[in-house]
């Protein structure tokens, strides 16, 4: 059943005619046939790869509540939204208004509605999945030389952090074919696509890479790896590279994922391998005031100007300088990049 | 190789493109040019027989510098017959293991053995080479190949191997912005096809070849560059096509608060005396190509003719005009440039703003970030963390900003072979520090007194008490 993937629909066909989900199918079909008709999108609409400035109905916007704080609100006419700070009515406070507007709540705080972009997403998405986080993902964008118009492979979607970042970076020319082997996330992540307008960039396939590949040969100019054994995928990323040339990038949070990964990447003929580890910190910048040590009127000293005696009790030192959070994420994957030569 | 030619042809290093040269860890940008004799590695090489090879592909340097394409790789080379000792505990340091000597090295040398032969040679004439650990040995060869491999590969530029690059060979051009660091301002500041970037650096042009680059032509980029001209350097090194070069402005940072107040005259109707001149001049432009030749003949042989005296002062008068004549010329399209500048900035409404100087942050960003549009991302790149602390202090201050941190990245290398995995003995000691936020309206509500969760600094005070 699963041999003869070759294209998308049959892949989701193949997939989705034991479940119940016969709707999403249909859709997926329609979309399939027609990619790039459903919703088009012009300058002046919000979408994750193109900027527009007011928020209309149908937008994904992004509620600033503080910093590590941001909720994503898809605006419908009509509807309202809680916060902590009090309800956000979208047709008053969000429709027409401009992006990075100040929104006073019901409650009498505000928030600012922000336009979406992959960065807000990844603090904000709902997760189905471990999700990468911004740092790994600029360094994955770069090392793997991701551009407009690249093609690039990725498994698995999960929550579709990372998906949002590269669908960005490739606009408005790349595509990117992702795979995950989850039905409902396969599903999930499609649906948001659609809402983040960026679905005319990406096919999804529901199957198990290790298997079943990425569905296409010789197309890629950048592959990436995201799943518990990339070793056995390393092939099929061959596969799927273009015949040129390309990179690829495996994530692993073990060590003995990355010693494998790289032993078959050696096999297959990869080169240039490079195994690196990325770490955020943040620095809090605050005031904080050092008290001084009071060592007793200095006889020594010569009598100063001002015949005060003794230095004040309370002398203190304020200081502008940042501390680290008192817990950081310490680690989340090592990241293994190779290129594949020429074939 | 040869098959299909046509579908590779973009994939063909031409003469005039901008390549990468690597050797191991080490780049270098450089062009194609024929018979241009380049340094690579304290040797001199002639690029010329890359000309039509692919990218991608490992060079010999042969004799007279000259580069010969090398076979693709054999399977395995050497090292079958392995035999290994189990520790070191019999191998003495006395400086007496190897055989060859220096001369001997030399000789083989000119007599033209490749790299791999010498170092075939420095194992056969080394009496401890068997008795090391097969980790040794693996090691002992490695640092001979690079020591005795004497190939260069040449790459296309990209921005991940330009910014290694500067970063390994001229970290002070590039105010020490690490690659990594490079990375995450492109990603923070979505910098992305369609959209208006504007770009502070003094980093040679890297930071702005890279943003550059994520745009890929789509949009725009203005370069806010202060002093007499823009630096470009590093960007020209990406080799771009040059419907590119299309989409980047420039605008001289002198000229911010004229533009910010609108006194900023592009039309250039009251600048000087010299512009006055250009209409006068103008009827005659159509001359100046063949004005320029006839002066170039005249410089040529000199005239021994007795009209030397009128002739020469013609000359020099025609001269002063041409001169004066390509000046106002250069003048007119810098005033061009700059109004299209303008036009890109006049609006106020780009979508991001990246600043990587050598310059105080504070002053670069309050100053540029007026011309953004709401809800849009900005990235200020600083090797000082006081700098940026001061800066994150203004924007609290002025307000209009959200989701502001001070960031750095913390970046480790790693040696993986089976049973030898560990972090590289050395590591970038820092690649700098990053503050990062997004822009909000301010013209419908000032921000006002009661700043929530966003002030650390009000809410923490007590830190100091509650530790001490």
């Amino acid at each position: 059943m699963q041999e003869n993937q070759q294209t998308i629909c049959t892949a989701f066909l193949c997939k989705t005619d034991s479940s119940s989900s016969e709707d999403y199918n249909r859709r997926l079909l329609i979309k399939l046939q027609t990619p790039t008709s459903l919703e088009k999108c012009d300058a002046f609409t919000m979408s994750f790869v193109e900027y527009s400035d007011v928020i209309q109905d149908g937008d994904v916007a992004i509620v600033y509540l503080g910093i590590d704080s941001t909720m994503p609100i898809k605006v419908q006419k009509g509807a309202q939204t809680q916060t902590r700070y009090g309800v956000i009515r979208h047709s008053t406070d969000l429709i027409g208004q401009r992006y990075g507007s100040k929104v006073t709540c019901s409650k009498g705080g505000w928030v600012h509605v922000l336009h979406p972009t992959p960065e807000l997403w990844t603090v904000s998405l709902p997760h189905r999945t471990q999700i990468l986080y911004t740092t790994d993902i600029a360094t994955i964008t770069m090392m793997l030389e991701l551009k407009p118009g690249s093609v690039v492979c990725e498994s698995g979607t999960g929550s579709g952090s990372l998906s949002h970042a590269i669908l960005r970076t490739i606009a408005p020319t790349g595509h990117l074919h992702t795979v995950e082997f989850h039905q409902q996330r396969a599903e999930k992540v499609a649906e948001e696509f659609k809402e983040h307008r960026v679905d005319h960039l990406v096919t999804v396939r529901n199957q198990d890479v290790c298997k079943d590949g990425f569905g296409v040969t010789g197309v890629a100019d950048a592959v990436f790896l995201d799943i518990p054994s990339p070793w056995e995928a390393v092939r099929h990323a061959k596969t799927a590279l273009k015949r040129q040339g390309g990179r690829v990038c495996s994530f692993s949070p073990c060590i003995e994922q990355v010693q494998k990964t790289c032993q078959a990447l050696m096999d297959q003929g990869f080169e240039e391998l490079s195994s690196v580890e990325v770490l955020l910190r943040v620095h809090d910048v605050r005031v904080v005031s050092m008290p001084l040590p009071d060592f007793g009127p200095d006889p020594s000293a010569p009598p100063g100007p001002d015949s005060r005696g003794e230095a004040p009790n309370h002398a203190s030192i304020a200081l502008k300088t940042t501390t680290p959070p008192r817990e950081i994420p310490g680690h989340t994957g090592y990241l293994t990049f190779a290129t594949k030569p020429r074939t | 190789m040869a098959d299909n030619g046509d579908e590779d042809s973009e994939y063909r290093i031409k003469v005039g493109d901008c390549v990468v040269l690597k050797r191991g860890d080490i780049f270098k940008a450089m062009q194609i040019q024929l018979g241009k004799k380049v340094i690579f590695e304290k040797q001199w090489i002639f690029l010329d027989k890359t000309v039509g090879q692919l990218y991608s592909t490992t060079f010999d340097i042969v004799s007279g510098g000259n580069l010969l394409p090398q076979k693709p790789k054999n399977a395995d080379d050497a090292s079958d017959a392995k035999e290994a000792g189990t520790d070191n505990r019999n191998i003495v340091d006395d400086g007496k293991s190897q055989k060859l000597t220096r001369d001997d090295i030399e000789t083989l040398k000119e007599q033209g053995l490749k790299g791999q032969e010498i170092i075939q040679q420095l194992i056969d004439n080394s009496s401890t080479f068997r008795d090391k650990t097969e980790y040794a040995q693996d090691k002992y060869i490695k640092k001979k190949k690079k020591k005795y491999e004497n190939t260069v590969t040449i790459l296309k530029p990209s921005c991940r191997i330009l910014a290694m690059m500067y970063h390994g060979r001229e970290p002070g051009k590039i105010c020490h912005l690490r690659y990594d660091t490079l990375a995450q301002m492109l990603t923070l500041g979505n910098v992305h096809a369609g959209s208006k970037v504007l770009v502070f650096e003094t980093c040679a042009g890297l930071v702005l070849g890279s943003v550059m680059e994520r745009m890929g032509g789509h949009g725009s980029v203005v370069q806010m560059y202060p002093g007499g001209g823009p630096v470009r350097a590093g960007m020209e090194s990406f080799g771009f096509p040059a419907h590119f070069h299309d989409t980047l402005h420039e605008f001289p940072i002198c000229h911010v608060n004229a533009l910010l107040a609108g006194t900023l005259d592009t039309t250039g109707k009251h600048s000087s005396a010299v512009e006055k001149q250009s209409d006068k001049d103008k009827e005659k432009e159509q001359n100046q190509p063949e004005a320029e030749q006839a002066g170039e003949q005249q410089d040529g042989p000199e005239d021994p003719n007795m009209e030397t005296v009128t002739a020469e002062e013609a000359r020099v008068e025609k001269e002063k005009k041409e001169k004066e004549k390509r000046k106002e010329a250069k003048a007119q399209e810098k005033r061009m440039k700059l109004a299209a500048a303008v036009a890109q900035l006049e609006g106020r409404n780009a979508d991001g703003l990246i600043i990587a100087s050598r310059f105080h942050p504070s002053s670069v960003v309050m100053g540029l970030l007026k011309f953004l549009a709401p809800s849009r991302p900005f990235v200020i790149y600083s090797q000082y963390k006081e700098a940026l602390i001061e800066c994150f202090t203004k924007l609290k201050e002025h307000g209009g900003t959200v989701n502001v941190r001070l960031t750095d990245t913390w970046l480790r290398h790693y040696q993986v072979l089976p049973n030898r995995t560990h972090p590289l003995l050395l590591m970038s000691g820092g690649g700098g520090y990053l503050l990062s936020g997004t822009t909000v309206a301010t013209d419908t509500a000032k921000p006002s007194g009661s700043q929530r969760v966003e002030e650390p600094a009000a809410k923490r005070q007590k830190l100091t008490d509650t530790e001490g």
